[in-house]
């Protein structure tokens, strides 16, 4: 085991790589400090310079947002369509990944194919044709159009985990569900879905972090309505503001907390959904 | 176990499709059966299919069919065949921006998975501080783009931190206005890009390289191979389907990147940093040259499936290979 062992060579490499990390700080210091200078020179002349007296007012001023929105409607906004997404994706992905997986045969690898493909179209191409067709609809500017968007945009991607991971699963506890005389809905939902949990908290952190993260489709799909998520806030507000970097620092600082805090408490279950998602 | 070996092997192999005799088939001596069909029902993957047919597949279809057309959102479409293709071939701006999406996908996929590499490799087990180092290199990937961009846009102007860093090191003669200068705009975007995304590089290659037998080596170092040779000769083959799965990620990722442009130079100054999925943007939601945009769209899927596809092939060669 020599190579574990801590030697001036593995300090060094610590120290090299506190170094690289301390360059991937500055922008979370900067973004804390910067948001709580009372404005003016105090933001361009010492931008590493604790402020002189902490202008906790900031946060109130970018809180209440702009045209667009306040911070706070955009929060409403991105919660409630980014929860009932991934709560129609789990549902309706699991069932569909189930139904491929276990049916087999030639059906199953058609549909496969056609499910991995959708994960790599870019959104562009689709738009324009989505956009009429949302229209059409009146769904333009409305929290149910957006839902529909993202539980079919991220559909592939649900059913390519939940497909990834069924494979590996083997149905012995359905079949003996069987044999005992459960229809296969009561199996699905009684003995499957629970199985799948793993699965079911890889959808969730990334579908959740995608659909809450997103810019393009909001920006489109919502623009100009009273629904617009937090991301569409935020560029509607610096759009506005200009230069008043403290302003907009502090605006930046409250929509990425709860992603911060997130990130704090469920570290390791969020890693192990990219990663765990990739394997699958 | 990292991913592309999985489809090789032998749970998966038998997983799929095949089912023990004792289905809903065997007779159970006298009794009557009180439910339907037993198999799990077709009819299931409905919503699932409807869904993504009526949101992705056919609006994409759609789409590439205005890619042969002029159209200008209302009206009816004019079939022009390649017109619109031949227009994006002699349109510098359209040209420009094909040019900038391969230079700003190969640059970043070359930094990505080098630096992530690296650090995977560096923050290995002996390092006191590894946990957080890499808790703090993969933060950046769940935070909004946007958002963080606007972080970035501040550091790059003139009289910005990045300005007062290089005067502080007596480099005056290297200040400017980043986000304005046509030669660099890019390449700030490049950077934002290499911030937020490399921590996932770094977790996909940490991984993978914890997939690898520590025995191995520890073998080759018994036998006296330097910690060069071993890298090349016994991480790195091991580490072939994480490098496949970051090339993939990274290259595709790189090639739809759009936020932190908007962001940070809204593709300026004069179309420096304008990349086919901002000019798609342009072309038809500000210009509506809707079938201008579609088929620059079209370009851009092509480029991404391409690049996708001949991963895919490489993956399935990879496994045939090695299933032998």
């Amino acid at each position: 085991m020599s190579h574990f062992r801590y030697t001036p060579r593995t300090f060094l490499r610590e120290c090299s790589m506190v170094l690289i990390g301390l360059i991937w700080l500055i922008p979370f210091f900067l973004l804390i400090n910067i948001s709580l200078k009372p404005g003016g020179f105090e933001v361009y002349g010492s931008p590493f310079q604790l402020p002189s007296k902490p202008a906790f007012g900031n946060y109130s001023t970018a809180w209440q947002g702009s045209a667009v929105g306040s911070l706070g409607h955009g929060f409403v906004s991105s919660a409630i369509i980014t929860f009932i997404s991934v709560f129609f994706l789990i549902v309706i992905g699991s069932l569909t990944a189930y139904t491929i997986i276990r049916r087999g045969g030639r059906g199953s690898r058609i549909l496969i194919v056609l499910f991995t493909f959708g994960l790599v179209l870019p959104v562009q191409l689709g738009t324009i044709p989505l956009y009429a067709e949302m229209h059409e609809l009146g769904l333009i500017g409305t929290y149910s159009g957006m839902i529909l968007l993202y539980v079919g945009l991220l559909m592939p991607v649900t059913v390519f985990l939940y497909a990834g991971f069924l494979r590996s699963l083997p149905p012995d506890y359905e079949e003996a569900a069987r044999v005992d005389g459960a229809s296969p809905l009561r199996i699905f939902f009684r003995v499957v879905f629970p199985l799948l949990r793993p699965a079911t908290g890889t959808v969730a952190i990334l579908c959740g972090l995608i659909i809450w993260n997103d810019f393009f489709t909001p920006l489109i799909f919502l623009g100009g309505s009273s629904h617009a998520t937090l991301p569409v806030v935020i560029y509607g507000l610096v759009a506005g503001l200009g230069t008043e970097w403290n302003i907009i620092f502090a605006a930046v600082a409250i929509s990425i907390a709860p992603l911060i805090i997130f990130f704090i408490f469920a570290q390791r279950q969020l890693i192990r959904g990219y990663t765990g998602g990739i394997k699958a | 176990m990292p991913a592309l070996l999985d489809s090789a092997s032998p749970v998966s192999a038998s997983g799929e499709g095949t089912r023990p005799p004792s289905g809903g088939r065997v007779p159970r001596l006298g009794l009557r059966r009180t439910q339907g069909p037993r198999r799990v029902p077709w009819l299931w993957i409905v919503p699932g299919l409807l869904v993504a047919v009526a949101i992705q597949f056919y609006p994409v279809i759609s789409g590439s069919y205005y890619a042969f057309t002029r159209w200008s959102g209302v009206g009816p479409s004019h079939w022009v065949g390649l017109h619109n293709f031949s227009l994006i071939f002699s349109d510098p701006q359209a040209l420009g921006s094909l040019e900038h999406t391969i230079e700003l996908g190969f640059a970043f996929v070359v930094i990505a998975n080098v630096l992530g590499l690296a650090l995977a490799v560096g923050l290995g087990r002996a390092l006191k501080t590894r946990n957080f180092i890499r808790a703090l290199f993969f933060a950046p990937v769940v935070l909004t783009p946007l958002a963080t961009s606007y972080i970035w846009a501040y550091i790059f102007q003139y009289t910005g931190p990045l300005n007062g860093f290089l005067s502080a090191l007596g480099l005056q003669s290297v200040e400017q206005a980043w986000l304005g200068s046509p030669t660099w705009a890019l390449w700030t975007i490049l950077v934002v890009l290499v911030w937020q995304n490399t921590g996932l590089s770094m977790v996909i290659y940490l991984a993978g390289l914890q997939a690898i037998p520590a025995e191995l080596d520890e073998a080759a170092a018994v036998d006296g191979a330097s910690s060069w040779y071993r890298f090349r000769r016994v991480t790195l083959p091991m580490l072939l389907p994480a490098i496949l799965i970051n090339l993939t990620l990274t290259m595709v990722y790189a090639l739809r990147v759009f936020d932190q442009i908007l962001a940070l130079t809204n593709g300026g100054p004069f179309g420096a940093s304008d990349t086919l999925a901002t000019e798609v943007w342009k072309q038809t939601f500000v210009n509506n040259n809707y079938g201008y945009g579609a088929a620059l769209a079209l370009l851009l899927t092509v480029l991404v499936l391409i690049i996708a596809g001949a991963q895919f092939g490489f993956v399935a060669w990879f496994n045939r290979r090695s299933a032998r």
